[in-house]
């Protein structure tokens, strides 16, 4: 297997006239986490959900370039085939209204039609709410709907949704943003075990963060991929001056 | 400024809401007097005898309703069978696309058939479907379609009056709904059509619901549609083909004649028609009450 | 490579990697589920033509009873051409129609109309825009204004028939004008009734609508409640009240049932708003089924096409004005 999961040449993307990514080249490694930094209005959030063509569901959208996942080009797949690969959390947590948590953890086949027998939706069930260290705190209230959770199980609920569907990628659009601080730390604490098994790319304002979690970093600035390089050396000897001065907090 | 001037002022503005106040509770009087009117005259005419039989003709003393009461249910159960699943999926279309040339079209038309008089609906229906004579020959079979009034001309004339009623009330309450729903569907690979129906629809269903209900209770009182398409029939008919009878068209039809008779039979309608569509309006306020998107 | 993912011919990349080191009855469910992901593309295209199909059929239907109006209208057109708006006599005995007298009746009754009712529409709005917007007896309010809507017009009909009618022929007596009790005045009075709900719901939410730092900025200069209403709430929502009126307007002057049982049906020119008379609606509701000649029928909805043109302009002029003011 090779190293690189996903890679990106010459990677544009807008919306209508306004070009929000530049010419983007990057290599992003197998099971590692990468954290996407940068001001607000930077193109990181775009870019990310370029990877998994959420972009295009909006009117006007396009982009070009390459982008491939396992050397396959994502823009030559069917969409669907692209997001049960890679799958997305999203910065608000969305848990479906209308399902009951044991539903919301297995809808990804549940609205795709897909029945699987009892035993095997009970391991699904389990193992990915286990997988997000929700397992123990819910095991009790499978059927009741999540709408009693504390915004940090609620979020932990939509990873669990996400990984029930055995994807390569999780993409991450500013995961903790909507929660308070210890509901944060245990979601961080997840990216750690989670990567054993997928690949993380977590799209993130705080740069603390970035600097806690992630293994790479890639710095964006209106729209243009700066500096990609180990969180170490992003953070204590930058290349680029622009980098430093983000990190210094010259702007934000 | 004098106190004086100013107690006037104060006063004024008493007198200003005590004023508004009337006015305003004035408009519920004639409508409890109404209400009360057919109770009252309609109360002493229904019986069992009244709902199971058909009109006597005139000078026989006696005679019910049930032509019509079938007749009311039969047409509007045709109208929501063709309205409701277009309804729907065009207020899908209009919440789905919110810019757009035909989208801005759409919505400009889903206005203007909102404020057509249904009259002129009925003459439409009438050049549809009444008076058009044809024949298709598909290999033996011979098709033939004759000129008459029929309750199903009837069924799409108020099946267009209940459109935009359905139209717009799925639209907004589709438009309700935060995009992080569909994203969330989307992501997990989803199709489209899965998404909006497995997810957008059941969590908006009270609104898609009380729409539909409040476009049932609209033309279950309607009558001018059905004067030229359904037309009436003084005879139980269950054929959909052939003009029918509808409550509202009977009690149009007797009300204004000069007999007696008929016009008992008329307020017992009216009682019915009455209680019906009230029934109509209050199970949809309390649907929608209980079906509120939680989110 | 793993052969049996070869030759059931579903490509390696379309299966997620891990899956190919697991067990068959993983590979079996990936497989399923791919193929069936391919099914669903079909069905995700036909469906979202099919949302298009009836967003189009909406402008269709429009389009076609336009259409229809227009071309059933035509021998009528071309027959009498405009001379017929102004016509005095509808006589189709003697193949003679002229549309005044229903002109005026539509205009007289709806007009009439309005003017009765507007004030009580306004005196709704602003109780429950202004002074009680919250409370178990705005909410007895409001559902009983909404409920004059929900009533059926040929129940008011009806009513206006048995009670109504008497009534007014008495107090018709009274003033000395010929005691027919069905008239003009009668069908305007039904009318003002069954219009009240619209103008009041619109200016409801218009008047809930002025930003509450409007009214204590004139407030805090030592206004009465009445003066920021009038000085402040009124001015503010001038246009949305009068979309409401417009509404109302186009509501009245398509009603057809509660009038046509009222309003007397004669063609002739009514001389005084107590004569009974016919509006363009009750005519064609009354002799569509009787006419027995081409140019009548068409004469007959040639008057339809009048309506439609009317009410619509009414109504896309109302929604207008109220999604400007909705969207300042």
């Amino acid at each position: 297997m090779e190293s690189t999961i996903i890679k990106s040449r010459n990677f544009n993307a807008s919306f209508g006239t306004n070009h929000v990514v530049k010419n983007v080249n990057i290599d992003i490694p197998r099971n590692k986490v990468i954290a996407v930094m940068g001001p607000s209005g930077c193109g990181k959030t775009t870019y990310l959900r370029c990877i998994n063509r959420m972009h295009e569901l909006i009117a006007g959208a396009t982009c070009s370039g390459e982008m491939t996942i396992n050397g396959e080009n994502i823009y030559q797949m069917h969409p669907i085939f692209v997001r049960l690969k890679i799958g997305m959390v999203f910065q608000r947590p969305n848990p479906f209204p209308n399902l009951s948590i044991y539903d919301n953890v297995i809808a990804g086949y549940k609205l795709n039609g897909i029945k699987l027998p009892k035993a095997e939706r009970d391991r699904v069930v389990e193992s990915s709410l286990t997988r997000v260290a929700l397992w123990n705190e819910v095991k009790d209230s499978l059927t009741k709907k999540g709408s009693f959770l504390s915004g940090g199980q609620q979020q932990r609920l939509c990873i669990a949704r996400a990984v029930a569907m055995e994807p390569e990628v999780l993409l991450f659009d500013e995961p903790t943003s909507a929660l308070d601080p210890i509901s944060t730390s245990t979601v961080e604490e997840l990216f750690h075990e989670l990567k054993t098994n997928y690949t993380l790319i977590i799209v993130t304002h705080n740069m603390q963060q970035a600097a806690r979690v992630s293994d790479k970093t890639a710095f964006f600035y209106l729209g243009e991929l700066v500096e990609y390089d180990e969180t170490k050396i992003m953070f204590t000897n930058p290349k680029d001056s622009r980098t430093q001065n983000y990190i210094t907090g010259r702007f934000s | 400024m004098e106190i004086g001037s100013v107690k006037y002022r104060i006063g004024k503005s008493y007198g200003f809401k005590a004023l508004v106040t009337v006015f305003a509770f004035a408009c519920v009087v004639p409508l409890l007097f109404i209400l009360f009117f057919i109770v009252r005259q309609g109360i002493t005419k229904i019986n069992w005898h009244f709902l199971v039989n058909v009109p006597k003709p005139v000078g026989e003393p006696g005679g019910g309703i049930i032509n019509a009461l079938v007749g009311s249910i039969e047409i509007i159960f045709f109208s929501a069978l063709i309205a409701i699943p277009i309804g729907i999926m065009a207020g899908i279309y209009l919440s789905e696309n919110r810019r757009g040339r035909l989208a801005y079209w759409c919505r400009l038309c889903v206005d203007i058939l909102q404020g057509v008089p249904s009259i002129v609906i009925g003459i439409v229906a009438y050049f549809w479907i009444v008076k058009p004579e044809f024949t298709i020959h598909i290999g033996f079979l011979r098709l033939h379609k004759s000129a008459g009034f029929s309750a199903i001309s009837g069924s799409i004339a108020l099946a267009i009056m209940m459109l935009p009623i359905v139209i717009r009330s799925t639209e907004e309450t589709l438009k309700l709904l935060p995009s992080s729903l569909q994203e969330a569907a989307f992501a997990l690979g989803v199709p489209y059509h899965r998404v909006i129906f497995k997810v957008i629809i059941p969590v908006g269903i009270g609104g898609i619901l009380s729409g539909v209900m409040l476009s049932i209770a609209r033309i279950t009182g309607e009558t001018a549609p059905l004067l030229f398409t359904a037309f009436g029939n003084p005879y139980l008919s269950y054929n959909i083909g052939k003009p029918m009878q509808s409550l509202p068209l009977l009690i149009f039809n007797y009300a204004t004649s000069p007999y007696d008779d008929w016009k008992n039979l008329a307020w017992g309608a009216s009682l019915i028609l009455l209680m019906w569509v009230l029934l109509l309006n209050i199970s949809t306020k309390l649907i929608t009450r209980k079906w509120k998107v939680q989110l | 490579m793993e052969t049996s993912v070869e030759n059931s011919g579903v490509t390696r990349s379309d299966l997620p990697l891990r899956v190919i080191t697991s067990t068959p009855g993983a590979i079996a469910k990936a497989q399923s589920r791919v193929r069936r992901s391919f099914r669903q593309i079909r069905t995700e295209n036909v469906f979202r033509q099919t949302l298009t199909i009836m967003g189009l059929l909406m402008v269709i239907l429009v389009l076609g009873i336009l259409l229809t109006l227009i071309v059933q209208s035509m021998p009528s057109i071309k027959a009498l051409g405009a001379k017929y708006l102004w016509g005095k006599t509808w006589d189709p005995v003697q193949d003679v129609y002229g549309a005044l007298p229903f002109l005026l009746g539509t205009l007289a009754s709806s007009f009439l109309a309005l003017i009765i009712s507007i004030p009580f529409s306004l005196a709704v709005a602003i109780f429950l825009g202004e002074y009680f917007p919250n409370g178990w007896i705005p909410d007895f309010l409001k559902n009983t204004v909404e409920l004059i809507a929900a009533v059926p017009s040929v129940i008011y009909g009806f009513w206006g028939l048995a009670v109504l009618v008497p009534i007014v022929r008495t107090f018709e007596t009274h003033i000395g004008v010929s005691a027919i009790g069905q008239g003009i005045f009668t069908s305007s009075l039904i009318l003002a009734v069954m219009v009240i709900p619209y103008a009041a719901s619109l200016g409801r939410s218009m008047i809930q609508m002025v930003p509450s730092q409007l009214k204590e900025a004139a407030y805090g200069l030592g206004a009465t409640r009445w003066e920021v209403i009038r000085r402040v709430v009124l001015p503010y929502t001038r246009s949305g009240l009068f979309a409401g009126i417009l509404l109302s307007l186009g509501r009245a002057l398509g009603e057809t049932m509660a009038v046509t049982m009222v309003i007397g049906n004669t063609s002739l020119m009514p001389t005084n708003i107590f004569a009974p008379g016919n509006t363009m609606a009750s005519v064609i509701a009354n002799e569509f089924t009787e006419a027995d000649k081409p140019v009548y029928l068409s004469a007959l909805i040639e008057l339809g096409l009048v309506l439609f043109l009317v009410t619509v302009v009414i109504n896309v002029i109302g929604k207008k004005i109220i999604d400007r003011v909705t969207n300042d």
